[in-house]
């Protein structure tokens, strides 16, 4: 069976290029970089060249990218570094809807090192109040960390706007952006972010490797200290492989801009209009402008997730959701609930996250396999509207 | 993702006995849409022979709930009232080829929905099944009855196995105090610290009630607080005032207060209750 991957948000192949690119590092040219002799020394110049792609991709310059082992470590390294370096700033300001990497980091920082972290809340589309963004933000504060877009539903945050805010009362920018990069356009040049994270595999690269933005003159204070690799911001031996694949993934990111943002967003509308008309009382979750292109989290009502997501596993239809029962926590998503989503719908949520890889007819399929999904557990379920007047016949 | 039995697939692409019986004559409902699963068994009891005549169910849950609520049908088919009542929350996850542990509450509520089907049709409950005891987890709405039942059968011995059971203990975690003081209940026969009697109390010199002191504190408190990547350490004992100084991270940590409260009302439980804790100066 022919497997449908709608599940891009969670990981994406290692494109054809990416993957053509980076094998000879393994096998041919596995010197490291850091030595004298040429056979190391040579695979230095492609970590020069993989920075440069990665900057242009960003709109920054290469000295302000430090290769990471993903965005895990790159949101640690930036909020870590931004409280280290202001030691007398004592708050965090984040929001309730960020991806763990910086959620129980931020957690972990309240309850064991006594820093005071401002939630920020989300509206019932996802978005914040920047009256509210206003207010937290103090002469007290770090560091704001804010998600450039949300893993889950694909709403994007102002955080060009917010960073300003931040400026302003001398506080540092982190964006977690790990789901941004690579599906829409961003130019740090004039921004006031401070840290941008990113993962590698999020973009067709290989996972293990990601990278950090740090705006120069930013004052930084490393994570993983070691030797001098990257100019002494992340000491390790770099992950060739994995830097070369990001570079050759950031070129492709530009090169496919134009097909991201028409052909995947087009497939991405025609799969929400194809389910909403189709399945009775289902709801986009989050708002329909402020989105990733690639994105779409819809709300099924009485139904539960992992149900949904087992039956188009059989369908070979890979997808996620937030109900509870997939997340091994017995809490649905902390994302859909930040935003005030209905129970009802709130266990029924699936994410669909597209890529470039995926084709007009897989998404045919996937429209009309999943209302007989849905109709069938929707027949199981004692919620349906038409069997909840069962009454108790006591003898 | 999980590991599911093929049996417990199998039951659930191909659920037996589903939808509404029309001629029920004893309904069991359980769960809800807020708590991500909700279970509705519908009985057909012959009232001369007391025999489950026909069964089946309507399902809002997960793969494991809807299989095991197929499973639940199957098993009780045929059976007397009486026969059926002793199926167990293990059984049905044994007829299953077994569910993985975070799923153990699907079959807990299969068999919870039988019992409140049984009190429907003998005519003592509502359909909805009534809860009975002290509300314990709010975020779920599981009772301290519930709790206990699901630690005695199962011999569950932590907070997660009876979060895995109960789903009690899952949300919020404000319950996980009276959660452990339920186990420390059940489980009081075989407890490793037993608390002194009035009588040992009158007895027993200074010292040995700083024995038992210490060992309460090494046994019970200070594991939990290592985890945290904090510590505490008995100062002295001034007639019934334990002094204790907390070290690590509970030293700087802004709620260290709820952690002198809680050692105090674990000393008070298992040493004897009239103790006070304080906080010795640095």
């Amino acid at each position: 069976m022919k497997t449908i991957y709608l599940d891009n948000n969670a990981t994406t192949r290692v494109a054809d290029e990416v993957f053509e690119t980076i094998r000879p590092f393994f096998t041919e040219r596995y010197g490291n970089p850091s030595s004298m002799h040429f056979f190391g020394g040579s695979v230095g110049r492609e970590i020069v060249n993989a920075r440069e792609s990665m900057a242009e991709l960003l709109g920054a310059s290469p000295q302000e990218i430090v290769f990471t082992s993903g965005g895990t470590e790159s949101d640690s390294t930036s909020i870590l570094s931004a409280l280290s370096t202001m030691p007398d700033r004592r708050e965090i300001v984040t929001t309730k809807v960020e991806h763990p990497a910086v959620l129980n980091l931020c957690k972990y920082l309240a309850r064991a090192k006594g820093y005071t972290v401002r939630w920020l809340s989300v509206d019932k589309f996802g978005k914040l109040d920047m009256q509210e963004v206003k207010r937290a933000i103090t002469d007290n504060t770090a560091i704001v960390s804010v998600m450039w877009a949300n893993n889950e539903t694909g709403v994007m945050f102002p955080i060009e706007e917010i960073s300003e805010i931040a400026a302003a009362r001398g506080a540092l920018t982190h964006t977690d952006a790990v789901q941004a990069v690579g599906k829409i356009p961003i130019n740090l040049g004039k921004s006031n972010i401070n840290f941008l994270s990113l993962s590698g595999h999020k973009l067709h690269a290989p996972k293990g490797i990601g990278a950090l933005y740090i705006k120069r003159g930013t004052r930084f204070s490393p994570f993983m200290i070691g030797g001098h690799q990257e100019f002494s911001r992340r000491g390790g031996t770099e992950n060739v492989p994995g830097i070369v694949g990001l570079g050759c993934a950031a070129r492709l990111a530009m090169k496919n801009f134009q097909e991201e943002n028409i052909r995947v967003k087009n497939m991405r509308d025609r799969l929400q209009h194809g389910l909403l008309e189709k399945v009775s009382q289902s709801r986009v979750n989050g708002h329909i402008e402020a989105r990733l292109p690639n994105t779409l989290n819809i709300g099924f009502e009485f139904v539960e997730g992992e149900a949904i997501l087992m039956r188009m596993d059989e369908k070979g239809i890979c997808a996620s959701s937030g109900s509870a029962c997939t997340s091994g926590s017995l809490e649905p998503s902390h994302v859909l609930r930040a935003m005030g989503v209905p129970f009802t719908a709130v266990h029924g949520s699936i994410r669909f996250s597209l890529s470039r890889y995926n084709t007009e007819d897989e998404i045919e399929y996937v429209i009309e396999e999943t209302p007989k999904i849905i109709s069938t557990l929707r027949a199981m379920s004692p919620f349906n509207v038409e069997n909840m007047n069962t009454a108790c016949i006591v003898q | 993702m999980w590991e599911y039995t093929e049996k417990v697939k199998e039951h659930f692409f191909k659920p037996r006995n589903v939808g509404a019986l029309t001629d029920a004559n004893a309904v069991g409902e359980v769960g809800s849409l807020a708590c991500g699963d909700a279970l509705k068994l519908f009985l057909k009891i012959d009232p001369e022979t007391d025999k489950i005549v026909d069964a089946s169910f309507q399902t809002f849950g997960c793969g494991s709930a809807i299989a095991s609520s197929s499973a639940l049908t199957e098993m009780i088919k045929g059976k007397t009232v009486e026969e059926a009542l002793k199926i167990t929350n293990q059984d049905i996850a044994d007829y299953l080829g077994g569910l993985p542990k975070e799923k153990m509450h699907c079959s807990v509520m299969g068999r919870d929905a039988f019992q409140a089907a049984v009190a429907c049709y003998r005519g003592d409950k509502a359909p909805r099944e009534e809860i009975e005891g002290e509300l314990v987890c709010e975020c779920f709405g599981v009772t301290d009855d519930q709790i206990r039942r699901a630690v005695k059968e199962n011999n569950l011995s932590t907070i997660q196995e009876v979060t895995d059971y109960t789903k009690a203990g899952g949300g919020c975690g404000l319950c996980h105090e009276k959660i452990e003081r339920i186990i420390a209940e059940v489980k009081g026969a075989n407890k490793t610290t037993e608390p002194l009697s009035a009588k040992a109390r009158k007895t027993m010199t200074n010292i040995q009630k700083i024995a038992k002191i210490q060992e309460v504190l090494e046994k019970e408190i200070r594991p939990s607080l290592n985890q945290d990547g904090g510590d505490v350490e008995l100062i002295d004992l001034e007639g019934d005032v334990v002094k204790i100084a907390l070290r690590g991270l509970c030293s700087s940590c802004p709620s260290s207060s709820l952690t002198k409260a809680g050692i105090e009302s674990k000393l008070r439980e298992l040493v004897y209750p009239d103790l006070v804790v304080e906080e010795a100066p640095q």
